[in-house]
C-alpha cells in the first residue's frame, strides 16, 4: 500500500487536532500546578518563582483548615447516610415484591433528574430557615443526602439485581438466619457496588457548592467549597496568596479518588456535581 | 453486558436502564434471604423519609410559595398572602425573566447540544485510533475537568480569561481584553463545553463500541471519507444514544449553577441564566414568592425532558 503525501498531511492534521484538543483541556489546569508555588501568584500562568510562602500563609489563614475539616464532616455524614440508606433500600427493592414497587422505582428515577438543587433552592432554603436549621452542618448534610439518594438507590438496585440469589439460598439451606445472610453473604458480595456509591457520594458532596452556600451562612461552619468563593472578595480583592494553595489542597481528595478508581476499575464513576 | 449501554455509572444516570425489565424483576423478586415484606418496607423507609422531606416536599411546596407574595424580610415575610397567579403574570411581563430564559436557551444550545455533544463525539471518534498512552492522557484531562470541584474550576477559568495576564490574552496577543465582561455568554459557553464534555465522551465511547467493525471496514474499502462514514455507518447505530445524551446534558446544563461562580449573572444581567436569576431574585432581591414561581417553571421544564427521556429508555429496553 502506497502512502503518499496526502496521507502524510492527513496524519499531521490529525495529530495537530489531537494536540489542540489536549491543550484546550490541559491549559486551564496548569494554573493549579504553578500558582500555588509562585512568589507572586496571579490570575494567569507563568513559570513559578518557587516559594513555599503561600503554603505557610494558607495554613495560617484563620478559616482555611477549619473549612477543610467542615468539608470532611459534611461529606462523611452525607456519604454515610446516603450509602447506608441506599444499600438497605436497594436490597429490599431488588429482592422483595413490595406493593407498588415498580411505580416507586419509576418515581425515584424521575425525581433524581427533575428536582435539582437549583430548581428547589427556594423551598429548601425556606424550609431550613423555618426549621431553624440554617448553619446546621448536620441539616445541610441531610439535604445533600436527600438529593443523592434516588440516583444512589437506582444504581445500587441495578447492581444487586445482577448478584445471583443462589448464595443467599444456600446460606438459608444451611440454616443461616436472615440477619446472618445479610451480614455474611449479601454485604460482602455487594461490596463493589457499595464502594462505587461511596466514592460517587463522597465526590458529589465534596464538590457541592450551592446547598452549603445557601444553608451555611456562618463562616466557621462553611466547607471549603464556600470558603474558596468567599476568598475571592475578602477585603475587596481576591486573596491570591491563599487561593491557589487552598484550591490545590481542596482538590487533592477528588484527584486521589479519581486515580484510585481509575486504577482499580477503569473509569466507572462520576464525580463533580453540577449545580447541586 | 450489552455493549450498547454506557459502562460508566454516571451522574444521575441509571447504568443499565431497565434492561430486561420484566424478566429481571420477576427473577430478582425472589426473597432469598427471607426478609419478608414488613422488614423490606422497614429497609426502604429511611431512604423514602429523607427523599420525601428534602426532595418531594420542597418540590410540592414550590407550588404553594409560588402563589404567595412571600418575601425574605418585611411584612410579607411574617404573613405571606396568597396572590394567585400574580407571580406568573409578572414573570410574563418581566424583561429580566425573558432575558434569563433566552440566555438559558443559548447556554444549553451552545454548550450542551452543540459544544459537549460534538466535542464528546469527536473525542470518542478520534481517540479510537491513537496509541493507548496518548488516549489515556487526553481522557484523563477531559475527566479531570469534569470532576474537579466547581469553585476550583471557576478560578482555573479566571486565570484563563483574566484581563491582566490571563492565559488566553497571552496566547492570542490581546492584552487587556476582559473576556468575562465583554463576552460573558460566549465565555460561559466555552467554559461549560470544557467542563462537561467528559460525559458525552464516555457515553459515545461505549456507543461506538457497538458499531460492527465489519461495516466500518466496508466503508473504508469503498473509499468513504471520515464524514461519510460517520453519517452513513456510525450515526444510524448511535442515534438513540445521541438523543438520550442530548436530553440529559441539556437538563443538567439548564440547571447548572456554575455560571454564578464565574460571572454571578453580570455584567448587568448579561449572563444571568435561570438558576442565577432564581438565586438573585430569592436571596438578593428577597422575592421568595416570585422566585418560587420561576422555579416551578424550571421544574416543569425538567419534568418534560425527564418524561421524554424515560419514555425513550423504556422503548429501547
Amino acid at each position: 500500500m502506497t502512502r503518499g503525501p496526502a496521507w502524510m498531511l492527513r496524519r499531521i492534521a490529525f495529530y495537530v487536532l489531537i494536540a489542540v484538543l489536549l491543550a484546550f483541556f490541559a491549559i486551564p489546569m496548569l494554573w493549579l500546578a504553578s500558582a500555588p508555588f509562585d512568589t507572586k501568584p496571579g490570575l494567569g500562568i507563568r513559570w513559578p518563582d518557587w516559594t513555599t510562602g503561600n503554603i505557610t500563609a494558607t495554613f495560617r489563614h484563620p478559616y482555611a483548615l477549619t473549612s477543610l475539616v467542615n468539608s470532611l464532616v459534611l461529606c462523611l455524614i452525607a456519604t454515610a447516610v446516603t450509602t447506608a440508606f441506599a444499600t438497605l433500600a436497594a436490597y429490599a427493592l431488588s429482592r422483595v415484591r413490595i406493593p407498588g414497587r415498580d411505580l416507586l422505582l419509576y418515581l425515584l428515577l424521575l425525581l433524581s433528574s427533575v428536582v435539582t438543587g437549583t430548581a428547589a433552592m427556594v423551598p429548601i432554603f425556606v424550609m431550613m430557615f423555618q426549621l431553624g436549621l440554617i448553619n446546621s452542618q448536620f441539616g445541610t448534610a441531610l439535604v445533600i443526602s436527600g438529593g443523592m439518594l434516588p440516583a444512589a438507590i437506582f444504581i445500587l438496585k441495578d447492581f444487586m439485581d445482577a448478584v445471583p440469589r443462589s448464595y443467599e439460598e444456600s446460606a438459608r439451606v444451611f440454616g443461616a438466619s436472615s440477619r446472618q445472610v445479610l451480614a455474611h453473604v449479601v454485604l460482602p458480595v455487594s461490596r463493589p457496588g457499595i464502594a462505587t456509591i461511596l466514592v460517587w457520594a463522597f465526590v458529589n458532596a465534596w464538590g457541592n457548592f450551592l446547598l452549603p452556600f445557601l444553608l451555611l451562612r456562618d463562616v466557621s461552619q462553611q466547607p471549603a467549597a464556600v470558603l474558596l468563593r468567599t476568598l475571592q472578595d475578602e477585603g475587596g480583592s481576591a486573596n491570591l496568596t491563599v487561593i491557589p494553595v487552598f484550591s490545590l489542597l481542596y482538590s487533592i481528595p477528588v484527584v486521589v479518588l479519581y486515580l484510585v478508581v481509575n486504577k482499580r476499575y477503569g473509569f466507572r464513576f462520576h464525580g463533580g456535581i453540577k449545580g447541586g | 453486558m450489552p455493549a450498547a449501554e454506557p459502562e460508566v455509572v454516571l451522574e444521575r444516570e441509571v447504568p443499565a436502564p431497565q434492561r430486561n425489565r420484566r424478566a429481571g424483576s420477576r427473577a430478582a423478586a425472589t426473597d432469598a434471604a427471607g426478609l419478608g415484606r414488613a422488614r423490606a418496607v422497614g429497609f426502604v423507609a429511611p431512604a423514602l423519609v429523607l427523599i420525601g422531606v428534602f426532595l418531594v416536599f420542597p418540590a410540592l411546596w414550590t407550588i404553594y410559595i409560588g402563589v404567595t407574595d412571600y418575601q425574605l424580610t418585611g411584612a410579607a415575610a411574617a404573613a405571606p398572602k396568597v396572590v394567585g397567579l400574580a407571580n406568573f403574570l409578572s414573570a410574563l411581563n418581566d424583561g429580566l425573566f425573558h432575558n434569563a430564559v433566552w440566555l438559558t436557551v443559548l447556554f444549553v444550545l451552545g454548550s450542551a447540544v452543540i459544544g459537549q455533544n460534538l466535542l464528546g463525539f469527536a473525542l470518542a471518534w478520534l481517540l479510537r485510533g491513537v496509541r493507548p498512552w496518548l488516549r489515556r492522557t487526553v481522557e484523563s484531562m477531559v475527566l479531570l475537568s469534569w470532576i474537579l470541584p466547581s469553585t476550583v474550576v471557576a478560578y482555573l477559568w479566571f486565570a484563563v480569561l483574566d484581563r491582566n495576564g490571563g492565559t488566553l490574552n497571552a496566547l492570542l496577543g490581546t492584552p487587556g481584553t476582559a473576556w468575562l465582561v465583554t463576552y460573558p455568554m460566549a465565555s460561559l459557553i466555552v467554559f461549560n463545553t470544557w467542563r462537561g464534555t467528559a460525559f458525552s465522551m464516555l457515553l459515545y465511547t461505549s456507543a461506538l463500541a457497538a458499531v460492527p467493525p465489519s461495516q466500518l471496514e466496508t466503508a473504508r474499502l469503498v473509499g468513504a471519507s471520515g464524514w461519510q462514514t460517520v453519517r452513513d455507518v456510525v450515526f444510524p447505530h448511535i442515534r438513540g444514544h445521541v438523543l438520550t445524551n442530548t436530553l440529559l446534558i441539556s437538563l443538567w446544563t439548564a440547571n447548572d449553577f456554575t455560571p454564578f461562580l464565574l460571572t454571578a449573572g453580570g455584567p448587568n444581567h448579561a449572563s444571568e441564566t435561570l438558576p442565577v436569576f432564581i438565586y438573585r431574585q430569592a436571596l438578593e432581591g428577597g422575592q421568595l414568592g416570585y422566585a418560587s414561581a420561576v422555579s416551578l417553571l424550571l421544574l416543569l421544564g425538567n419534568l418534560l425532558v425527564a418524561l421524554v427521556y424515560l419514555r425513550l429508555l423504556r422503548r429501547r429496553g
